[in-house]
């Protein structure tokens, strides 16, 4: 068992552990840092969204959260005008990227994107970015759900389940670059693909991109393990 | 090691070192023709150059022997060779080509007259011929990595040892592990590969992480269009690099260890091969390295090219076979890298700077360059540079020193402009930043980096705008895609670019251009994504004007920019007695006027610069120019 640490997010003393990475203690204690990528659980941080910057006390430069290593009496805050401006950035370019459209989403009501637009103050629009093209189509070939490429994030949610969860492993990362996307071997439509429609990509997903059909919802919601605290 | 094993391995070395110097004795007892068949010779046609001297060599019967050796490191006079002959200094001769080759052979070789009107250097001090040091950039120019490179056969071990090669690795495996780190430490090299991070740290933290397997890679993925450092090295003197890293595989308790050769380097990979079967012949490399105790053996890994799998992280996993992607750090490689293990990754030149080190003592090196900076940079100087090719200077020369006294400036006679330094993520330093001298950190505070040690000399006619466009394309192509800021704040700034050198800058551009660099390079995940902004951070500090011509005037002050020039045949100069440039026109959009003069119809002009490189330096009737609008204003003068 790791040594206890005691620490401060914007200056509220917190509990917890060595090593821990400071992301889930603060989501743990209710103090709310945006995040799209993280994954309970899984070991190596993969650290791509770039929405979860901290100010370390001593530290000139921002810091991901879901990286940062608990240390005891580590003191962060969650804002800062250099992570306001790195979050306000990153955000505006994943919507860069993001077919908008709420009021038609199925995922209006647990979208992430929102929250974090909520939580932060954004604007759900573009201000100083062109929104730019994207070639993405939409793959409703599952019975139960739907894959929406254009309103994906990368995030990894989906490939973590599929991969590691459920070990199914029909959904990965492709390509490179601004044509980087999640998709399924081959590029196989999700029907064709080794994918059990298990569902929990589904709940997994932060934002509109995978949903499911219209009454396809299961009764008891799935097990998404990938957030918990 | 007692002292008894101590001694035995000095002695096998020793005996190896008397054995490959007779041997190499006996050879310059004759004539010996080197011939530099690195990639750059050979691209310049070094190899039926070879095959010249070869053959007439033959048919006239003589002891001459025909030595392959690398690049010496003067690309721009290539195909290069040294003619050795008893009784004459070595004297080199550049710009070869078959006829010369057989000329050299009958005047030189068989007559006994060096042509002296060929030779560019004579490498021995004599007093007949210049040596190197006679001319400027053999003043600056002080060789540490490339000492060897160019004068010694890379597939014969016998030359490097025959100079002292191994030697470092002979007394290092007399003392404890722990010294020779601690020589590497005090050394302060540091790393470069493009961050400068210490040596002796990272093999320090290798060591800290405790007993059991480790690794030492050697990242030759070079991925920088436009430097080709490494690749020299590993093609002139590979044995360097092996030397190298079986000192730092002793340090830190390593036995296995990898070349990561990016596979676009066949010839690289193919003289690192032989390099290393020969090591393991002598007994330098595999089991009982010299009859010690220490075992290592190394290995080629060939790379997939991407440009990102040079990033330390994104190397490994492609190594375990995963994609080439950068993970986030902690961990540390020296504390988990290759399989998990604790790995110690350097650059070749790294690497090549240690059996020197050894060899001349610390103080020696930190002798040269500055305090904290010691040894030397080496660069592939290219672009509008008179004098291209591989350089070493100490760190601390200035970068005026290295382009106009070691590169003797801008080629025919063009106004320099920029250096663009560090790749494609370097950035473009102007003329008032010429005297800051060259390490990692003078570099830094100019916006610029060492980075992998490209130097591309920019002149008049190089558009600042459209460089930064250019380097900045090549790294959004490169991105790997993983994290937001890099794929694609790199792509918005790429569309801003673009559209500004299409004349479709908006006022405002500037701002949001500037903004989103500043965001990429502090947000990104990787040094890919935090340095890819450089070139346009730097651009915008030092040629903002630029910037402002292209959006507010619609003008390429540089006339490079396609879409705000136009070709124009100035009347007071074309001569009714030419007509070259009709038939240079693919699209035919050059008509004869009443007049006999000739013109431009600019609705068939595809802007291909034909024209204006075919008229007659006599006339040189075809301008640009920019803003197309002043068009109008030469056709009314015109009518
Ligand atoms: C995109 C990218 C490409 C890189 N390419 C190279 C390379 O080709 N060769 C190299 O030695 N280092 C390269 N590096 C730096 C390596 O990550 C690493 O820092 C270096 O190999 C360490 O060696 P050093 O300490 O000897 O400099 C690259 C880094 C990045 C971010
Ligand atoms: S995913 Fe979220 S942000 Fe995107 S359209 Fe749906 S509700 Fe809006
Ligand atoms: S900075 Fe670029 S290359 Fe590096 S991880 Fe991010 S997307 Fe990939
Ligand atoms: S620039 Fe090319 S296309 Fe235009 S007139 Fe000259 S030759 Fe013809
Ligand atoms: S080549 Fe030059 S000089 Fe000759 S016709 Fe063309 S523009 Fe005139
Ligand atoms: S949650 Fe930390 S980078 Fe995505
Ligand atoms: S990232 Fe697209 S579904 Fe999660």
């Amino acid at each position: 068992m790791s040594k206890p640490a005691t620490i401060f997010i914007d200056g509220r003393k917190i509990d917890a552990f060595e090593g821990e990475k400071l992301l889930w203690v603060a989501l743990r204690n209710g103090i709310y840092i945006p995040n799209l990528c993280a994954i309970r659980g899984k070991e190596h941080p993969s650290g791509s969204c770039r929405l979860c910057y901290v100010q370390v006390e001593g530290c000139s430069e921002p810091v991901t959260s879901c990286t940062l290593s608990v240390t005891d009496s580590l003191s962060v805050q969650t804002r800062s005008p250099q992570v306001d401006r790195l979050v306000k950035s990153a955000f505006e370019l994943l919507l860069s990227h993001h077919r908008l459209g709420c009021r038609d989403c199925a995922k209006r009501k647990s979208c992430e994107l929102l929250k974090i637009a909520k939580e932060r103050g954004l604007k759900m629009k573009l201000t100083r970015l062109a929104l730019l093209d994207q070639e993405a189509e939409v793959d409703d070939s599952a019975e139960t759900f739907v894959f929406d490429r254009s309103r994906c994030v990368l995030c990894g949610r989906c490939v973590w389940i599929c991969r590691e969860v459920i070990k199914v492993g029909a959904l990965g990362f492709s390509r490179r670059g601004i044509k980087r996307v999640v998709t399924t071997f081959q590029d196989v439509s999700l029907a064709q693909s080794g994918c059990i429609e298990c569902g929990l990509c589904v709940e997994a997903c932060p934002s509109g991109a995978l949903y499911f059909k219209e009454g396809k919802k299961p009764a008891a919601a799935g097990q998404c393990s990938c957030r918990g605290g | 090691m007692n002292g008894n094993a101590a001694a035995a391995v000095r002695e096998r070395y020793r005996k190896l070192e008397a054995d490959a110097a007779a041997r190499i004795k006996a050879i310059y007892n004759g004539p010996v023709i080197r011939v530099g068949t690195a990639t750059c010779g050979i691209a310049a046609g070094a190899l039926p150059v070879k095959e010249a001297f070869a053959r007439v060599v033959e048919e006239k019967g003589l002891p001459a022997k025909i030595i392959d050796v690398g690049c010496m490191g003067h690309c721009y006079a290539e195909p290069l060779v040294i003619i050795s002959k008893p009784g004459f200094p070595s004297l080199c001769y550049g710009y070869l080509d078959e006829d010369l080759a057989a000329r050299l052979v009958d005047d030189f070789l068989i007559n006994d007259d060096p042509c002296y009107e060929f030779a560019l250097v004579a490498l021995e001090p004599n007093d007949v011929f210049p040596t190197f040091s006679d001319f400027p950039r053999g003043v600056y120019e002080q060789k540490i990595v490339l000492e060897h490179c160019g004068f010694i056969d890379p597939g014969d071990i016998d030359h490097y040892i025959a100079r002292g090669g191994y030697g470092a690795l002979a007394a290092a495996l007399g003392k404890a592990p722990a010294g020779v780190l601690d020589t590497v430490k005090e050394s302060h090299l540091r790393g470069r590969g493009g961050a400068g991070f210490p040596a002796g740290l990272k093999w320090e933290a290798a060591v800290k992480a405790g007993p059991g397997e480790k690794y030492v890679i050697c990242n030759a993925d070079e991925g920088d269009p436009g430097a080709f450092m490494d690749r020299g090295i590993l093609e002139s003197c590979p044995h360097q690099v092996i030397e190298g890293m079986l000192l730092c595989a002793y340090a830190v308790g390593a036995e296995r260890g990898y070349f990561y050769i990016r596979a676009e380097y066949p010839l690289a990979v193919e003289r690192v091969r032989r390099a290393l079967e020969q090591a393991r012949e002598k007994g330098l490399l595999g089991g009982a390295i010299l009859g010690s105790g220490f075992n290592c053996e190394l290995e080629i890994f060939q790379g997939s090219g991407a440009f990102v799998c040079g990033e330390a992280t994104a190397l490994v996993r492609s190594m375990e076979g995963k994609m080439g992607i950068p993970a986030t750090r902690p961990p540390r490689l020296a504390q988990s890298g290759y399989r998990g293990r604790p790995t110690v990754l350097n650059n070749v030149k790294t690497f090549a700077y240690v059996p020197p080190i050894f060899n001349r003592g610390v103080e020696w090196f930190k002798s040269i360059g500055t305090d904290d900076n010691p040894g030397t940079a080496v660069f592939s100087l290219v672009g509008k540079v008179a004098h291209t090719g591989l350089v070493e200077v100490p760190m601390g020369t200035t970068l005026r020193q290295l382009i106009f006294e070691v590169g003797e400036g801008p080629a025919n006679g063009k106004a320099f402009k920029a250096a663009q330094i560090g790749g494609p993520s370097g950035g473009c330093l102007p003329e008032a930043a010429l005297d800051i001298p060259i390490d990692f950190d003078s570099l830094q505070e100019a916006g610029a980096i060492m980075g992998s040690g490209g130097l591309v000399v920019l002149d008049e006619d190089d558009c600042m705008v459209a460089i930064a466009r250019y380097f900045l394309e090549f790294t959004q192509q490169e991105s790997c895609g993983k994290c937001t800021f890099c794929r694609l704040g790199t792509k918005h700034m790429l569309d801003i670019l673009t559209r500004i050198t299409e004349g479709c800058g908006e006022p405002g551009d500037l701002e949001i251009l500037e903004e989103l660099a500043e965001d990429v390079r502090d947000g990104s995940l990787c040094n890919l994504g935090a340095t890819a902004p450089n070139p346009v951070l730097t651009t915008l500090r030092y040629f903002r004007d630029e910037y402002e011509a292209h959006i507010f005037e619609k003008r390429c002050p540089a006339l490079m920019c396609k879409e705000l020039i136009v070709y124009y045949i100035e009347p007071q100069k074309c001569s009714k007695l030419c007509n070259v440039c009709v038939g240079s026109c693919p699209t035919e959009a050059i008509y004869t006027r009443d007049d006999g003069l000739k013109a431009i119809d600019q609705e068939k002009c595809v802007k291909c610069d034909n024209c204006l490189k075919t008229c007659p330096p006599d006339y040189n009737a075809v301008i640009k120019l920019s803003p197309p609008g002043l068009l109008t204003e030469k056709e009314g003068k015109k009518a």
